[in-house]
């Protein structure tokens, strides 16, 4: 794989009033990696999400998004450029059904300039593109599933939902906060191929995750974060063999002893 | 649960014609084309006839003003209820739009055909940009700033004695003929109703409800959300500006007044009574409130009473409105079913 | 001097003004609407108690702070409770319970000039070379007082310690056993109560009009708002901040611009800080 760096954080640092939720945090996401962020709760990796992405304006540091400076833009100016992320509460268009919560992604600059998408102009054909990325990301078609009301959908398509949102904007990069929590294993089982799929595809992948099993099957690289630091960054095994990295996480050595009790 | 007590509860059922006419079939009956296009007749046709059948100039003329406030409660519903900003200040965009005819009227010599519209559409860009570095307040810091517009207006057009002060602007033409004046709010509400109801189904209109409902994942999808937000408000105070365009040419006059309480309050009276988010409710509500408060004119402030009441009753006991009840009806059966 | 002076003054009223409204605000996050109405309306109550019942004027000023604390409590635990959380239709039953308090007022005979409380204390005495009358001074003081002992109140007593606990985080305080209902109505009943305070300390210096609920319910708001809502010292700092102001734009522009300088105030706030000046964090976050 090609070493081209994507997307490039320089000593992001946010604080709260007096607390540091994230200090001097540095990294590289080369384009088609997929990166995982894993840490104890609280230890700023929704922040660092927020801060990339602009929903939080950083205290200092800098951000590069293929190339360019993206520190002081707007989220939705940073969206434009095809850096997306999903949210870890969901939050759908629940009086719209779920192929109409596409349409307002599809009706985006970025989305109508990129094209690719069939149609697009006429008001209509948002319908059907939306029930075609739907179908991509695991909604079946000839089902009722794509129409039923957003309110009424279960956690796992609501996740996927979300990443649909992320789709429609033909994205160089998906930022997922936990897509996996709060889903049944076998929901689980049936998202991985999905975001094997997205990484074949091309599509460069943060993902923040607490599963980790799942996280080591598909990140190629993981950044461990504690108290709104970096502590490190490696490979899964490297990162997973680190007794640093044990201890911040579990709380003991003996990674074993946690995995088999949890 | 007492042992013998039977549970029970209500059950809501789509009537029959209601579920034949979702779809095109209902073109291939007289009665499921009647049953869609009844309650859209009855309301076009009542708008259209009222003025005919009330006895007298003075009904009409309160026809013609409910058709205003019936602007003013479809505008302020829009913005509440579809793009989640809400507005407690609807006078001032009666103001503006008001100011902005009665100028463009006695300076500038227009006739009522240009300073309508115009002051429509230059009321709504000047409206927009005043609001603009409000838009993104939320709830009640929005609530409490378009709340003080108004009341600032008023007071800067006193201090600085500048608009004809306290005396307001004199001297405006009035509508060319009798038939206008009482025609031009009637036609415009109904065009500005049918249209703000397709708007709000087109995929900008889906855009602005999703600001609403979730603003965060609209800018996570690469939109601007404040300029959603800056054309919803521009429509939004471009109805009101038309409806203070309308009344100043009517009573020949514009003042401070027209930034008074009234015309921020009894629209959102009418909406909650009508029915929030609904656009026709709005009306509906005019049509009850208006001519209750031109019947009550003789209790003087005791009308506002009235009218603060309602509004607080309908909001506690009654918050889906007479609308959304009068289309549950319309579209729907209840039954109590055995659990 | 006469600006310092007469600054100081005009600050500790709006503080007063304010005091009631970031209370309410602050515990149980109810925008209440209602707070200059509730303010005019104890005014006509301790008036009526004096001229038609003949009451001393100290006892009746204990009943109406009282009955005002009763009406505020039993508006929000008749009707407001009922839309608690809703925050729009928090604003608009509590403006409406206002609007038809003020109206009803103005409906019932209470308007023009003829409404006067007298001062507590006549009399002058002069400060560095300027006039000042004794009620104003026990504006000053009382506005003292009722700052420290609400710093008093709410952190060593129970129910206000409760009350700190809500205002900080709803859910926590339910957690640890705090009736959060309960709370709020006893919240409002204060808020009500420190309006009627203002109104009784206030209303000696001019006369009770209708229309003063309407610009008190602007200036308790604008304080509130530049002070950061929800937070009682910055309140109090806001309230000095637009006091001074206002006296100034009178010596130096014209009283006609008194309430532009409030107005503008909230305006240039809520556009740049919209979380006030000494709003915390957590707040602006919800906000924007």
């Amino acid at each position: 794989m090609s070493e081209e760096p994507i997307l490039i954080a320089e000593e992001m640092t946010k604080t709260f009033g007096g607390i540091i939720a994230l200090n001097r945090v540095s990294f590289t996401v080369n384009r088609g990696d997929v990166l995982g962020i894993i840490g104890p709760n609280g230890s700023g990796k929704t922040t660092t999400v927020n801060c990339l992405t602009g929903f939080v304006r950083k205290t200092s540091g800098r951000v590069y998004f293929l190339g360019t400076d993206i520190s002081k833009k707007p989220p939705h100016k940073i969206a434009d450029m095809g850096l997306t992320r999903t949210f870890q509460v969901m939050r759908p268009y629940y009086s719209l059904p779920a192929y109409k919560n596409l349409v307002i992604p599809l009706f985006s600059p970025r989305a109508r300039r990129t094209g690719g998408w069939r149609g697009g102009g006429r008001l209509g054909d948002r319908d059907t593109v939306g029930i075609d990325i739907l179908e991509e990301i695991g909604f079946e078609r000839d089902s009722y599933v794509p129409y039923k009301n957003a309110a009424t959908l279960p956690t796992g398509y609501l996740k996927r939902l979300e990443l649909a949102r992320c789709l429609a904007l033909k994205p160089e990069v998906i930022i997922c906060d936990e897509i996996f929590s709060g889903l049944s294993m076998s929901e689980i089982a049936s998202m991985v191929p999905l975001i094997e799929r997205l990484q074949m595809d091309g599509i460069t992948l943060i993902m923040i995750e607490h599963r980790l099993r799942e996280l080591f099957r598909v990140a190629n690289r993981v950044m461990v974060m504690n108290f709104g630091e970096k502590l490190m960054e490696g490979s899964p095994e490297k990162v997973m063999s680190d007794d640093k990295v044990k201890e911040a996480y579990f709380g003991s050595r003996d990674i074993e002893e946690v995995m088999t009790h949890a | 649960m007492t042992e013998g007590m039977e549970q029970r509860r209500k059950e809501r059922v789509d009537r029959g014609i209601k579920v034949r006419t979702d779809s095109l079939y209902a073109l291939l009956s007289a009665g499921e084309i009647a049953y869609l296009a009844l309650p859209r007749l009855v309301l076009i046709l009542g708008l259209l006839l009222l003025p005919l059948v009330v006895p007298g100039m003075y009904w009409q003329r309160v026809i013609t003003i409910t058709c205003i406030y019936g602007l003013l409660a479809v505008s302020f519903d829009f913005l509440a209820h579809y793009v989640g900003l809400v507005s407690l200040g609807g006078a001032f965009f009666v103001g503006t739009g008001g100011y902005l005819a009665a100028i463009a009227n006695t300076q500038m010599g227009l006739s009522p055909w240009l300073t309508v519209p115009s002051a429509a559409l230059a009321g709504g860009v000047l409206c927009t940009l005043l609001l603009l570095p409000c838009l993104p307040l939320r709830g009640v810091y929005f609530a409490i700033i378009s709340l003080m517009y108004p009341l600032f207006s008023a007071r800067v057009i006193e201090a600085l004695d500048i608009l004809g002060g306290t005396d307001g602007i004199m001297g405006i033409d009035g509508f060319p003929n009798r038939i206008v004046e009482q025609y031009a709010p009637v036609v415009l509400l109904l065009l500005i109703l049918f249209g703000l109801r397709r708007l709000v189904t087109t995929d900008f209109g889906l855009v602005v409800r999703g600001v609403k409902d979730n603003d965060q994942a609209i800018r996570a999808s690469g939109i601007n959300v404040t300029y959603f937000k800056a054309v919803a408000v521009f429509v939004s105070a471009s109805m009101g500006c038309l409806g203070g365009a309308c009344l100043v040419h009517i009573y020949m006059w514009s003042g401070i007044s027209q930034f008074a309480l009234d015309f921020s309050i009894l629209p959102i009276a009418a909406t909650v009574i009508g029915g929030s988010g609904t656009l026709v409710g709005p009306v509906l509500g005019c049509l009850i409130l208006v001519p209750i408060s031109e019947m009550l004119r003789e209790f003087g402030t005791l009308r506002i009473v009235f009218y603060a009441l309602i509004l607080v009753a309908f909001i506690i006991f009654k918050s889906e409105g007479l609308m959304v009840w009068g289309r549950r009806k319309y579209h729907q059966f209840e039954r109590w079913t055995r659990i | 001097m006469d600006i310092l002076i007469y600054g100081t003054i005009n600050s500790v009223a709006l503080a007063l003004y304010a005091l009631g409204f970031a209370m309410v605000y602050g515990v149980s996050r109810l925008p209440n609407f209602a707070h200059g109405a509730l303010y005019v309306l104890s005014g006509f109550i301790t008036w009526s108690l004096l001229n038609s019942l003949g009451l001393p004027y100290a006892v009746a000023i204990v009943l109406t702070l009282l009955l005002t604390g009763i009406i505020g409590a039993l508006i929000y635990q008749l009707i407001l409770i009922r839309i608690r959380g809703m925050e729009i239709s928090e604003i608009m039953a509590s403006y409406a319970i206002g609007l038809a308090i003020l109206e009803g007022l103005r409906w019932g005979g209470f308007k023009g000039m003829t409404y006067t409380l007298p001062s507590f204390i006549e009399g002058s005495t002069t400060i560095a070379g300027i006039v000042v009358d004794y009620q104003r001074l026990l504006v000053v003081v009382i506005g003292a007082a009722v700052v420290g002992l609400l710093w008093l109140f709410t952190h060593y007593t129970r129910t206000g310690l409760a009350l700190r606990g809500m205002a900080q985080d709803e859910r926590a305080a339910l957690m640890l056993g705090i009736d959060s209902d309960l709370m709020a109505v006893v919240a409002m009943g204060f808020g009500s109560m420190l309006a009627a305070l203002a109104a009784v300390v206030l209303l000696p210096l001019g006369n009770i009009v209708v229309e003063a609920g309407y610009n008190v319910l602007i200036l308790a708001i604008a304080v509130c708002i530049i002070g950061g809502l929800g937070s009682w010292m910055g309140s109090v700092i806001a309230a000095f901040l637009i006091g001074f102001a206002q006296i100034l734009t009178v010596v130096y522009l014209g009283a006609h611009y008194q309430m532009v300088v409030a107005l503008l105030a909230i305006i240039m706030t809520l556009i740049l800080k919209p979380s006030g000046l000494f709003g915390r964090q957590k707040e602006l976050e919800e906000r924007v």
